[in-house]
């Protein structure tokens, strides 16, 4: 597929370039295209929420953390011939372990059996709501979607407590 | 950026149909793609937004430190009080179907009060960590 | 095994490790966290890909579609983006605070400081 193509060569880019600001609005590209690359595999809830915080929220966060420093360059160059050779030999494991995945769109594949034709068949007449991914989420899988949320309520307690400014009492500051 | 007549503008447009997509991907979430986390991230770009171009003190006089805070914490409390009210009208934690006259009414309104749960924290914590991260000076030598 | 049918495994695999190299080969603290983003995204990618069907559509149930794509991963995949943000919003936020507290974010700068001097961490943001 072309755009996975296009996420590969912007990637290799991203590795290269020095400019941090340039790294970040080109992974706002990248996000973009995984969101089009979704769309294409028919993941329309994914790919929304892809769009939306991946290219969005993240872009808008890695912008306030790069504007809260005083350089915007710099990342200088060692010799990574070590960190090359792990990362290529973890893909040739991870490649040699796909040779025994089923093929690409395999109506065979065990990821459609059990559950999921349960899910397909049942969940609009259980639920009454069309979008199974919503009923799965909100219903079926209830309790995975409230620890998404508590997981989501710490992150913003954690930026909280790490940005928080502390009024100072006295002259001398506290630890 | 609000000395900007185009930016002005082409924002006072665009904030109010944002926030409106936003309630529509939440409420549509149940025929189409959306749901809470979507709609949740929508409303809090809608918000950045305002804070970009009018500045940072405007967006706080608009929605303050303190409903903010409220928004994280209340959305998850609402969450888990709607698997409470599982609880107390017969079932497990989190069962729907006890929650209307029959099985699929109960759902509905389950899954309705769960999306905005999520709407509201998700939303609130978006916010709230631009506003935080926003809100820090730039450091000595800016 | 046939490639046409492999080749979007491969691709995938190639963004995944293109992020792990660039995690454990910059030194770059943003870089990084760019870089543990992609690895994210294409972990989904893996995960979403296997659940596509030929002729299917997106699993909204209407009238006139028979084949939909597998909504399991995509439940699954829902979450976890959610969760990525969460992470990358509290990595910053540690990145913010270490760049105040050691005045660069290159790991090489940062470990030498720490060789020589232990750094003021306190609050300095009154």
């Amino acid at each position: 597929m072309t755009l996975l193509m296009m996420m590969a060569v912007v990637t290799v880019a991203i590795a290269g370039r020095r400019n941090l600001f340039a790294v970040v609005i080109l992974f706002g590209i990248y996000s973009f295209l995984m969101a089009t690359v979704l769309v294409a595999l028919d993941a329309v809830d994914v790919a929304m929420t892809e769009a939306a915080v991946g290219a969005g929220i993240s872009m808008v966060l890695f912008l306030s953390a790069l504007h809260l420093g005083r350089n915007e360059e710099m990342k200088p160059l060692h010799k990574p011939f070590l960190p090359l050779v792990v990362a290529v030999a973890t893909g040739a494991a991870l490649a040699y372990g796909t040779l025994w995945l089923p093929a690409f769109s395999d109506p065979e594949a065990p990821i459609h059996q059990h559950v999921a034709q349960r899910y397909i068949a049942e969940g609009a007449r259980e639920t009454g709501v069309p979008n199974i991914v919503t009923a799965v989420l909100a219903s079926y899988r209830g309790y995975d979607t409230l620890g998404e949320v508590t997981v989501v309520f710490t992150a913003g307690i954690g930026v909280i407590a790490l940005l928080r400014r502390v009024r100072r009492r006295k002259q001398g500051g506290q630890a | 950026m609000k000395d900007y007549l185009v930016l002005r503008v082409i924002a006072k447009l665009m904030i109010p149909f944002m926030l409106l997509f936003a309630l529509y991907v939440q409420f549509h979430g149940d025929f189409g793609p959306g749901g809470g986390f979507q709609a949740g991230v929508i409303a809090a770009a809608a918000i950045i937004f305002y804070a970009i171009i009018f500045g940072l003190p405007a967006a706080r006089a608009v929605v303050p430190d303190r409903l903010v805070e409220t928004m994280v914490a209340s959305g998850v409390l609402l969450y888990a009080g709607v698997g409470v009210a599982g609880l107390l009208l017969g079932g497990n934690y989190l069962d729907y179907f006890v929650l209307g006259r029959d099985s699929v009414a109960g759902q509905h309104r389950g899954i309705f009060w769960v999306e905005v749960g999520v709407l509201v924290t998700v939303a609130g914590v978006m916010l709230k960590i631009f506003y935080m991260f926003a809100g820090r000076d730039r450091g000595e030598d800016a | 095994m046939n490639i046409a049918g492999h080749l979007s495994y491969w691709l995938t695999i190639f963004l995944t490790i293109a992020g792990l190299y660039i995690v454990i080969a910059r030194g770059n603290l943003i870089k990084k966290l760019v870089g543990l983003a992609i690895f994210q995204t294409s972990v989904y990618l893996l995960y979403i890909a296997p659940g596509k069907l030929i002729g299917g559509t997106a699993p909204i149930v209407a009238e006139q579609f028979k084949i939909y794509s597998n909504p399991l991963p995509h439940v699954l995949i829902l979450t976890a983006i959610v969760v990525g943000v969460a992470t990358l919003a509290l990595g910053l936020a540690l990145v913010v605070r270490i760049r105040e507290a050691y005045g660069s974010i290159e790991e090489d700068e940062i470990l030498e400081q720490d060789e020589t001097h232990s750094p003021d961490i306190t609050n300095k943001q009154a």
